[in-house]
């Protein structure tokens, strides 16, 4: 029996979407009738959707490219130096978050964290040399998102910093983050005083090798499954990492106390600096989503978002079916709480490679499972769930393992698909801390963003003018 | 008086909201003209023609939303103001909760129900991509929405059949699936005909004409104007054909369209011929919707009936040319064939000497507005335009009723047929509903009836009696 002669012998159910009288018209008839809020697509798009649903390959692209996404298996083996293991570093080599920069624009939190990266490596005595060598082009700036990394904020990676690495127990993609030096005055945040230095250098002494040792000593520690136990715990995986963090020490403790050749001072330390810190595993959470989402790149006619990441300057977005372009608009300003004094003249523009949280399903669209963080962003709770599900009508799934109790252990939306936000109107929704503006501030507050809407439409618009 | 025109650019509305804010409008007190109404072509005329300062909406197009109120003053104006924000704000879906937003896309849609049918009305520009939505989603489609580019109709087709799907349209107005009428769609009782129809009005005036005969439906299949057409190939027609072919319940099938390319009607009465169920085919041009109806009935041996009219008692008309005011495109068509073989050359275009029948369901006059079926607002300033048309002695008229269409025709037609009338003009009225419509069919009739138009079942009767009253005051001259 073909589906036609099913329509024939069953009784219509009847999608009704554009006028509201022809929906009202099959209700006054007692006919089952399901209506949407249809809205016109984004202005200048209709074109560019119409021939990607001609195209005929955009969707079967898409499934591939969310596949790819959700099949990697991060896990955590290592902890090393930035120079040895991430590609195409230099002693000079200075990553940022977001898409490319020249220092010329780069905003104040990026200017500060790449002073303190200057003064930390030693190639600058004092902030303003270290504002000297940037300004001459003398070291190369270069986004973290080319490198295989990610980086919180600011993303300031350099050579001597330690990194996690993180690898895929299902594939041979490799993923790298920069450690998490926690709240307050940091160098992610665009703050270079001397206690900043010397907590980086403390981190390359003492917690980057005590942590790559126990790690060796242990074995690699699988992080889908902590991240999906810490959805059920209130994190969303961007803004509230308390519960990740806490298992990860879990996971790490015995490790510490027999698996890492240093003094017990420091594996203290060690465990002590990673307990304090309610944000370690961000960038941990961070780079397994770098992990699906380089799994995901390079799918011809996908419209996958591989990419949101922002430098407090652009905001950048990259597709799956687009190479390696970046789609970029103004960094927007972040609604936000403020802490203490600082108010929203105080903050920086969006910054940071955090929203690879929310490409892979997590923070923002994830924000149902973190009713505590609600208040920190400036929410309610049902205003949370309401912001996750109206991220479902702009993604391709809903994460086979990332779990939200609250909605009866749906899976979070993921995949999110730039025709979809541009059909809809409705953008991405992110959770985010905030940086101050003048170099050397630190973080300011807390709270929600949207992406650009531009950054899609130009997607789409690249995206078609392929299939041409 | 004071008048306010006003553009709000990029605001969207679908043009039955629009219609029904202006509505809203137009029964304050105190209010002598609103129109709210996306800045088309079509409706910057419009108000231009209602006498407002057409150069304040200068520069709006049809993604703009377009403003305009008489009002008697200022208090008056701003109660208008806050009137026409609730009237556009006014959801009408409720949502929140765990519920989550209204879904936004037909994918949406499909994907959080049993739907297993899409209807689409949305601009036809972008059609193609919701109505992808559904095909991929395994839904059937019904794309009510004209202005849809005709490479898309092909491409929709074709990724339909691919899947065993029917895409029904675009321009489909008509069809009754199951019982259940989609568009504008008259009720009708089950029985054993089964319509194939690449014409709204065409598949709802036979709906119309069976049921006075007493006679019911399985199914009614829209295929969309163009089906028929060369390029398009009769790829829905032909699907909708076979599968009624092999439907038990259905005894008897119609195929009813417009008059289609020659090589696609040898298609179509090729596969009418291979058809296991006996099957009438009615193509416009060649017989008329009234002598297919007389073909189904005696086919089932039902005899045909005398087709309800009511009369206007007929009083002294005045001289003049015969004026069509339709909204269904297949209803102007036959009767403009009729009147063809009886008064000559009959005009399709409003600008048009002598006799002229115009379709107000045509894409050019709805652009920006509800189909005329729901909005009569065009069709009401053209037939006061007729009434006082000294060189016009005829009206002739359609009414169509059923699901999906205006709630009560009569009530905003009869100020306008009473003027005509008292002026001395004949208003013929071809009233296309069943018994069991929701306006009420004979209430209609009599209200209509009751201003002094003449109302006819049947389009082509109407067409008829439009010609001879005409003969009668003109003494047979054309």
């Amino acid at each position: 029996m073909s589906d036609l002669d099913q329509l024939l012998d069953t009784e219509a159910s009847v999608a009704a979407v554009g006028t509201e009288m022809l929906a009202a018209a099959i209700d006054q008839q007692g006919a089952a009738v399901h209506r949407a809020d249809w809205q016109p697509p984004t202005p200048g798009t209709a074109a560019a959707l119409a021939r990607l649903a001609a195209g005929g390959s955009t969707a079967e692209a898409n499934s591939t490219a969310l596949t790819r996404m959700l099949a990697v298996r991060p896990q955590l083996t290592d902890v090393s130096t930035a120079i040895e293991v991430i590609p195409g570093m230099t002693e000079r080599t200075f990553l940022h978050a977001g898409p490319p920069l020249e220092w010329e624009r780069a905003s104040g939190p990026t200017r500060g964290a790449l002073i303190g990266a200057l003064i930390y490596e030693g190639l600058a005595a004092d902030p303003s040399e270290a504002e000297a060598i940037a300004a001459a082009g003398e070291i190369e700036l270069s986004p973290c998102h080319h490198h295989s990394a990610v980086g919180p904020m600011a993303g300031v990676t350099s050579a001597s910093m330690p990194v996690a690495v993180v690898e895929d127990a299902a594939g041979d993609g490799v993923a790298y983050s920069t450690l998490n030096e926690g709240l307050g005055k940091v160098l992610r945040y665009g703050a270079f005083a001397a206690e900043v230095i010397e907590r980086l250098r403390w981190m390359q002494e003492v917690l980057g090798p005590v942590l790559g040792a126990a790690l060796r000593s242990r074995g690699p520690i699988g992080l889908q499954s902590l991240i999906a136990q810490a959805l059920q715990m209130g994190d969303d995986g961007h803004n509230r990492n308390r519960a990740v963090t806490s298992l990860f020490l879990r996971e790490i403790g015995g490790a510490l106390v027999d698996g890492a050749d240093a003094p017990v001072t420091d594996r203290k330390a060690v465990f002590e600096f990673i307990d304090g810190n309610d944000h370690f595993m961000l960038n941990l959470v961070m780079a397994a989503g770098k992990l699906g989402s380089d799994a995901a790149a390079g799918v011809a006619a996908s419209s996958l978002v591989t990419v949101m990441a922002r430098n407090g300057t652009d905001f950048g977005v990259r597709l799956s079916g687009t190479g390696d372009a970046w789609f970029t608009a103004p960094a927007p300003p972040v609604d936000g709480l403020y802490l203490g004094a600082f108010t929203e003249d105080d903050a920086s523009p969006d910054i940071g490679d955090s929203t690879i949280t929310e490409t892979v399903g997590l923070g923002g669209f994830a924000m149902a499972a973190a009713p505590a963080i609600v208040g920190f962003v400036g929410g309610t709770a049902a205003g949370a769930v309401r912001r996750t599900l109206a991220m479902y009508e702009i993604t391709l799934g809903e994460h086979p393992a990332y779990q939200i109790p609250m909605l009866e252990f749906r899976g979070t939306p993921v995949g999110i698909d730039a025709a979809l936000v541009v059909r809809t109107g409705i953008r991405p929704q992110i959770n985010t801390g905030v940086a101050g503006k003048v170099p050397g501030t630190g973080m300011v507050g807390a709270g929600l963003v949207e992406a650009p809407m531009e950054c899609f439409t130009e997607g789409i618009t690249a995206l078609a003018e392929r299939l041409e | 008086m004071i008048a306010r025109v006003e553009v709000q650019p990029g605001r969207y509305h679908d043009s039955v909201r629009l219609m029904q804010a202006s509505k809203v409008l137009q029964e304050l007190p105190g209010i002598a003209d609103a129109l709210v109404a996306m800045g088309t072509e079509l409706n910057l005329s419009l108000l231009a023609d209602m006498g407002f300062d057409a150069d304040a909406a200068a520069g709006a197009g049809p993604n703009d939303l377009l403003l305009a109120v008489r009002a008697e003053n200022d208090q008056v104006m701003e109660a208008a103001r806050l009137a026409l924000e609730a009237a556009l704000s006014a959801k009408p879906v409720a949502s929140g909760g765990l519920d989550g937003p209204e879904p936004r896309t037909v994918g949406s849609v499909a994907a959080r129900s049993d739907a297993n049918v899409a209807l689409l009305s949305m601009p036809g520009e972008h059609v193609f991509v919701e109505a992808m939505d559904a095909l991929d989603a395994g839904l059937h489609v019904m794309i009510f929405s004209d202005n849809v580019p005709l490479e898309q109709e092909i491409a929709l087709k074709a990724a339909a059949s691919n899947r065993g799907l029917l895409v029904m349209g675009p321009d489909c107005g008509t069809a009754i699936v199951g019982g259940v009428g989609l568009g504008f769609a008259n009720a009708m009782q089950p029985g054993p005909v089964g319509i194939v129809g690449a014409s709204g009005t065409g598949i709802q005036e036979l709906c119309c004409l069976l049921d006075d005969a007493d006679v019911g439906v399985t199914h009614a299949l829209g295929t969309g104007s163009r089906d028929l057409s060369e390029s398009v190939g009769a790829v829905s027609t032909l699907q909708a054909l076979s599968a009624l072919d092999t439907h038990p319940p259905t005894e008897l099938i119609v195929v009813i369209s417009k008059p289609p390319a020659a090589s696609v009607a040898a298609r179509v009465r090729g596969a009418a011929a291979a058809c296991s169920t006996p099957t009438v085919v009615t193509f416009m041009g060649e017989t008329t919707i009234e002598e297919g109806a007389a073909e189904v009935l005696m086919r089932l041996g039902v005899p045909e009936p005398a087709y309800r009219s009511w009369d206007s008692g007929g009083g002294p008309v005045r001289q003049g040319t015969i004026r069509g005011l339709f909204s269904g495109g297949t209803l102007r068509d036959e009767a403009r064939f009729i009147a063809m073989a009886e008064v000559g050359e009959v005009g399709t275009v409003e600008t048009a000497d002598g006799h002229c029948f115009v379709d107000y369901g045509d894409d050019e006059y709805t652009k920006g507005r509800a189909h005329p079926m729901i909005d009569q607002t065009v069709r009401l300033d053209r037939l006061a335009a007729a009434a006082d048309d000294a060189t016009i002695g005829v009206i002739l008229m359609d009414v169509v009723l059923g699901y999906g269409a205006n709630p009560d025709p009569a009530s905003e037609l009869t100020p306008m047929i009473q003027r005509a009338t008292d002026a001395g003009a004949a208003v013929v009225v071809s009233l296309c509903g069943t018994r069991g419509d929701p306006q009420g069919r004979d209430e209609q009739a009599a209200a209509l009836n009751g201003a002094g138009a003449s109302v006819w079942l049947s389009n082509a009767a109407a067409a008829r009696e439009a010609v001879r009253v005409f003969a009668a005051t003109n003494g047979g001259t054309t």
